[in-house]
């Protein structure tokens, strides 16, 4: 398969690297070619990278609970900046305390997040959605 | 003794230094008026005729120059987005020894494509996207570009996917396709574009400057006269493999119209909780600061620190100094009268050192966040450079350089700008860098010890 492009960081002002260090490797395992932001990504560092790498998905990770208003506006910024339908993850630890997560993946998704991962969520299931929303397959060095 | 002799033809002066490379010693130096507009080679005669009257009569063995005579080399830049392949592009332009006249971001205009075909560049650098990445701006702006007049070679140095696409695009123009710029996302790769540069501008901008005039005088004009000193200081921080550099540095090019910043260094964070935003800077790196200098561009000073600060540091008062400053603003060749004008060029020169090194030097900011603080680092940190060379008229040619060069360190009331925290500062009393630079080409030992001895060490 032709490689699908990824950028992939840590929003806002969040320092956690270990996750996104474990996600870096399991993508770019998977066959995707990745853009690590890294941490302490802002809304505009994951648009900019994704126009110049010309990238298929933005998936942004978040853990540190303030999640939901770093995430605010980042579709119609992408819209705005000429990347219009472009994937859009979220994953990770996204809201403030315990909450039922229906009603977070709710509002996400109403913020235009094409899918919404809760805290736990193995890297594989993300992967799994990639492969369907992008319409690729498995390279074959990773099929079990 | 084997005598060879360095040329810098500037736009207002030919500079000429003489060196014994057998002893490795500077011979002597001079300056002369020229205008490219009658011939370059008589300004060069008439500078050598002062040098050997101070050295006596030298047969050269070898002759090399540096040129930013006729406006130096011109260039226009384009790129996709502004902070990440446009700065890259403009960072490649810049350590070229370039001039670089307009960057433009995303896609050309027709209106873009007129203006840039109206400020006549030497050079067209065209980049955008990594590669594998974005092709549809860095083709839309290849095809504008072609249904224009040809006037310049471009340099193609985007992604490389679609690179045969735009050169094919660009049939009827002089292209030169070589590596992208920014290969993968925040990665530079600048030295293949600025080899390029460096190539076209050896084989085709001398001609069309008509400096080709003076070159049965000289064994070749290597290199714009930036790029020559950005020769030398690299040189000065690495040395070569049997004599030592000197390590990281920073310089101070305090000119008449612009400020040149240059920083050998590789500017990474010092501190493990530090964080780096934007995009990786280069390890050699030259910024211009068009606005910054002690006459053409005095205002530019003034507007960047406030007539206050200029006020404070002179001890002239503000409506005084106003009034001397435009003077001066009109009056490009004169020099301090007495010791009130010696003083307002003091407070000007520490201005626009202060000024200048701010820009180029990075910023810190402290970050508040749930699991403490952290830090974020835009640019590159020089806390940690040790040596600053400095050049320039107005700051060599004053008993207060220490004082004045001691405005480009860190101080207190700019936390937060990653300025040199303390340095010692080397004088290029006999303005001999760019010389050195072209010299560093084919003798770089020699170029290297006599930058040693010649630049003198002093702290504030």
């Amino acid at each position: 398969m032709e490689k699908k492009t990824l950028v992939m960081g840590v929003i806002g002002a969040d320092v956690h690297a270990v996750g996104n260090k474990i996600l870096y490797h399991a993508f770019t395992g998977a066959g995707f070619n990745c853009v690590n932001l890294g941490v302490m990504v802002s809304q505009e560092e994951y648009i900019n990278a994704a126009i110049e790498s010309n990238a298929d998905a933005i998936v942004v990770s978040s853990l540190y609970g303030h999640g939901e208003l770093d995430c605010r506006g980042m579709r119609e910024k992408c819209n705005e900046a000429g990347l219009e339908g472009i994937l859009l993850y979220v994953g990770g630890n996204i809201v403030v305390g315990k909450q039922v997560f229906d009603e977070v993946e709710k509002r996400f998704k109403a913020m235009g997040f094409d899918r919404v991962f809760g805290p736990g969520t193995p890297p594989e299931t993300t992967i799994e959605a990639l492969y369907e929303d992008l319409n690729v397959q498995p390279p074959e060095e990773c099929e079990e | 003794m084997k005598p060879v002799l360095l040329i810098d033809f500037g736009s207002t002066y030919t500079k000429v230094t003489a060196v014994d490379v057998e002893q490795e010693a500077l011979l002597g130096t001079a300056s002369s008026y020229t205008t490219v507009q009658t011939d370059i080679g008589e300004g060069l005669q008439n500078a050598l005729t002062i040098l050997e009257q101070k050295t006596g009569k030298l047969d050269f063995a070898e002759r090399y120059a540096c040129s930013s005579a006729a406006g130096g080399l011109r260039m226009i830049t384009s790129g996709l987005v502004p902070e990440l392949t446009a700065e890259a592009a403009r960072q490649a332009s810049l350590g070229a020894g370039a001039k670089v006249i307009r960057v433009y971001s995303y896609e050309l205009t027709k209106k873009d494509i007129a203006e840039i075909i109206e400020n006549r560049p030497d050079m067209i650098l065209l980049v955008g996207g990594t590669d594998g990445g974005n092709s549809k701006c860095i083709l839309s702006n290849a095809k504008k570009l072609s249904q224009a007049e040809p006037i310049c070679p471009v340099v193609i140095a985007g992604n490389r996917n679609c690179a045969d696409e735009c050169e094919e695009l660009l049939e009827n123009w002089e292209t030169h396709v070589c590596e992208n710029v920014m290969p993968k996302f925040n990665e530079l790769n600048i030295e293949p574009a600025q080899r390029e540069i460096r190539q076209i501008f050896l084989n085709r901008i001398i001609q069309a400057k008509g400096l080709s005039k003076a070159s049965e005088l000289i064994s070749g004009i290597l290199m714009p006269t930036p790029a020559a000193m950005m020769a030398a200081m690299q040189l000065l921080a690495e040395g070569t493999e049997s004599e030592s550099g000197i390590g990281e540095l920073a310089a101070i090019d305090l000119g008449g119209a612009t400020t040149d910043v240059y920083s050998i260094a590789d500017g990474r964070p010092v501190q493990a909780n530090t964080i780096v935003k934007g995009l990786m800077e280069p390890y050699a790196k030259r910024t211009v600061e068009g606005d910054i200098g002690m006459r053409y561009s005095i205002w530019g000073i003034v507007e960047a620190a406030g007539i206050e600060r200029v006020s404070s540091l002179s001890g002239i008062n503000a409506g005084r100094a106003e009034e001397m400053i435009r003077f001066l603003s009109e009056h490009t060749e004169q020099l301090p009268k007495d010791e009130e004008w010696e003083r307002l060029d003091f407070a000007l020169a520490s201005l626009a050192v202060e000024t200048a090194m701010t820009r180029h030097a990075g910023t810190l900011e402290p970050v508040y966040t749930p699991m403490g603080l952290a830090y974020s680092q835009t640019g590159k940190d020089l806390t940690g450079v040790r040596n600053i060379v400095v050049t320039g008229g107005a700051i060599i040619h004053t008993r207060r350089t220490g004082e004045i060069a001691a405005h480009s360190l860190q101080n207190p009331n700019q936390l937060g700008s990653l300025r040199p925290a303390r340095a010692e500062f080397l004088v290029d009393r006999n303005y001999i860098l760019a010389a050195m630079g072209l010299l560093g080409e084919y003798y770089p030992d020699t170029a290297l010890k006599i930058m040693k001895k010649e630049l003198v060490r002093t702290t504030r």
